[in-house]
């Protein structure tokens, strides 16, 4: 268990050098959602309306920017072969990054959410279900981000690439999440929505890094 | 299950599937021939829907094929990481477009026979949707597979992504169920009788199958030439190397 929080303290000891770059995804994340409402116009009511759906999307984008910050600098240098090689099965390795990646992405941007709903007029009812339903959500962004990392290791354009694997895969994620805060702004009880979306979460839990586990294995051979 | 990894060598593969290929295409030109004429001419047009209900003898019987070609890509894939048999691989790989293709055939036709019915091309009922999500998934793993320089490689992410794709499907398709339908339910796989006249069935059936027959005929089409193109390539480098 030791390797596991230490390749965790890794992880962020390293995003803390590079500072910036998780601030970057958070940037991204509140630029993104502020184009809105000069696309469809500052009309409070239509923002109230969309606002849950928007927070939602750029969060799914924000966290796909983030992903390549996953594994390829370690499979670039050489970490990665080593660390397949240790005695910690692939597996928790693969969960210890994760944890770490939400940890540098996903926390920020359920930090930056409320600001966002504050500016895009989600009624005030919504905000601590849009928060409880990003800190079950977020995660498994992370999860089924890591797959889509590990497969596209050492691809042409793999940034791009990535989207186009894990988007698809995440739309149960979007419906729940989006439903959640819809049911709370709409005074329906949210509960069933955030429990469905802690089942995927613990659905994502083992299956992803096992999966990401059985990439990994391909791409370091 | 031994008894499968006998097709696995290509040489017996090349053999049996040249021996094979005529029967399936000269049945899938019979049942397509049959099919079409009795579902567009003989069979009734629909009390409600009038002629469009002709539509269905496509339609169906595609988005039945690009369901089933999924599948049949996530077998494959199995087969592959687990026994590594190459021409599992191949086989993975030349289901996606065939299933691509059903599965847009499936959406277009779809959008053909909505535009009359519904009074629009799309609209965002929950079938409509997951099958728009499945072409996505296809057209991730076309672009994996062919995003590495070395193809094994290629083969080997594609498979696991068909995998998890699999996995994620019914994930998808009760999400999607939940969020919206508008989509009228099954009428054929249902518990009692079928609710459709058997003047409607028939031809049905016999898309379905000539459907079927045309998937394993492309698919074996495009495995053999897959395999001759592997070994002009090798033929080439042995002619270089001298």
């Amino acid at each position: 268990m030791s390797g596991f929080r230490m390749l965790v303290a890794r992880d962020l000891k390293l995003a803390g050098r590079q500072g910036s770059d998780a601030l970057l995804v958070v940037g991204f994340f509140v630029l993104g959602a502020v184009l809105f409402p000069f696309a469809v116009g500052p009309d409070a009511a239509v923002l109230a309306r969309i606002a849950g759906g928007v927070i939602w999307v750029m969060a799914l984008l924000a966290a796909m920017l983030s992903l390549d910050r996953l594994f390829q600098a370690d499979y670039e240098d050489g970490t990665l072969e080593l660390l397949a090689l240790s005695p910690l099965p692939l597996g928790f390795l693969v969960l210890a990054k994760c944890l770490a990646h939400w940890l540098t992405t996903g926390l920020p941007l359920i930090i930056a959410a409320p600001l966002l709903a504050i500016l895009l007029n989600l009624p005030a009812d919504g905000f601590a279900t849009l928060v409880l339903a990003m800190a079950l959500g977020t995660p498994i962004l992370s999860l089924l981000g890591a797959v889509g990392a590990a497969l596209s290791l050492g691809a042409r354009r793999a940034g791009v690439l990535v989207s186009l694997l894990v988007l698809p895969l995440t739309v149960p994620v979007l419906i729940f999440g989006v439903a959640a805060v819809d049911a709370a702004v709409g005074g329906y009880p949210a509960g069933p929505h955030l429990m469905l979306l802690g089942a995927l979460f613990l659905a994502a839990l083992p299956l992803c890094p096992w999966a990401t586990a059985a990439a990994l294995r391909h791409a370091v051979e | 299950m031994s008894s499968l990894h006998r097709f696995a060598n290509p040489a017996r593969f090349s053999r049996l599937s040249r021996a094979v290929l005529p029967w399936t295409a000269a049945g899938t030109t019979l049942l397509m021939a049959v099919g079409l004429y009795l579902g567009l001419v003989v069979s009734p047009a629909d009390y409600q829907q009038g002629e469009t209900v002709r539509i269905m003898y496509v339609h169906v019987p595609a988005a039945w094929m690009a369901m089933g070609c999924y599948t049949s890509l996530a077998l494959a894939s199995a087969a592959a990481l687990i026994w590594k048999h190459p021409l599992a691989d191949l086989a993975a790989q030349e289901t996606a477009p065939i299933g691509a293709c059903f599965t847009a055939i499936a959406l277009a036709t779809g959008a053909l026979w909505g535009q009359p019915m519904w009074g629009t091309w799309w609209v965002w009922d929950a079938r409509l949707t997951s099958v728009l999500v499945l072409l996505f998934l296809y057209l991730g793993y076309i672009a994996l597979v062919n995003a590495f320089d070395d193809p094994q490689r290629g083969a080997r992410a594609g498979a696991i992504l068909a995998l998890v794709g699999w996995v994620n499907v019914p994930i998808i398709k009760f999400s999607v169920d939940w969020w919206n339908t508008l989509h009228q339910p099954a009428s054929i796989s249902r518990l009692d009788a079928p609710a459709i006249h058997p003047s409607m069935l028939t031809p049905l059936l016999l898309m379905a199958l000539a459907f079927l027959l045309l998937f394993i005929t492309l698919l074996l089409m495009r495995i053999r030439s897959r395999l001759i193109d592997r070994r002009i390539q090798v033929m080439q480098q042995r002619e270089i190397e001298g």
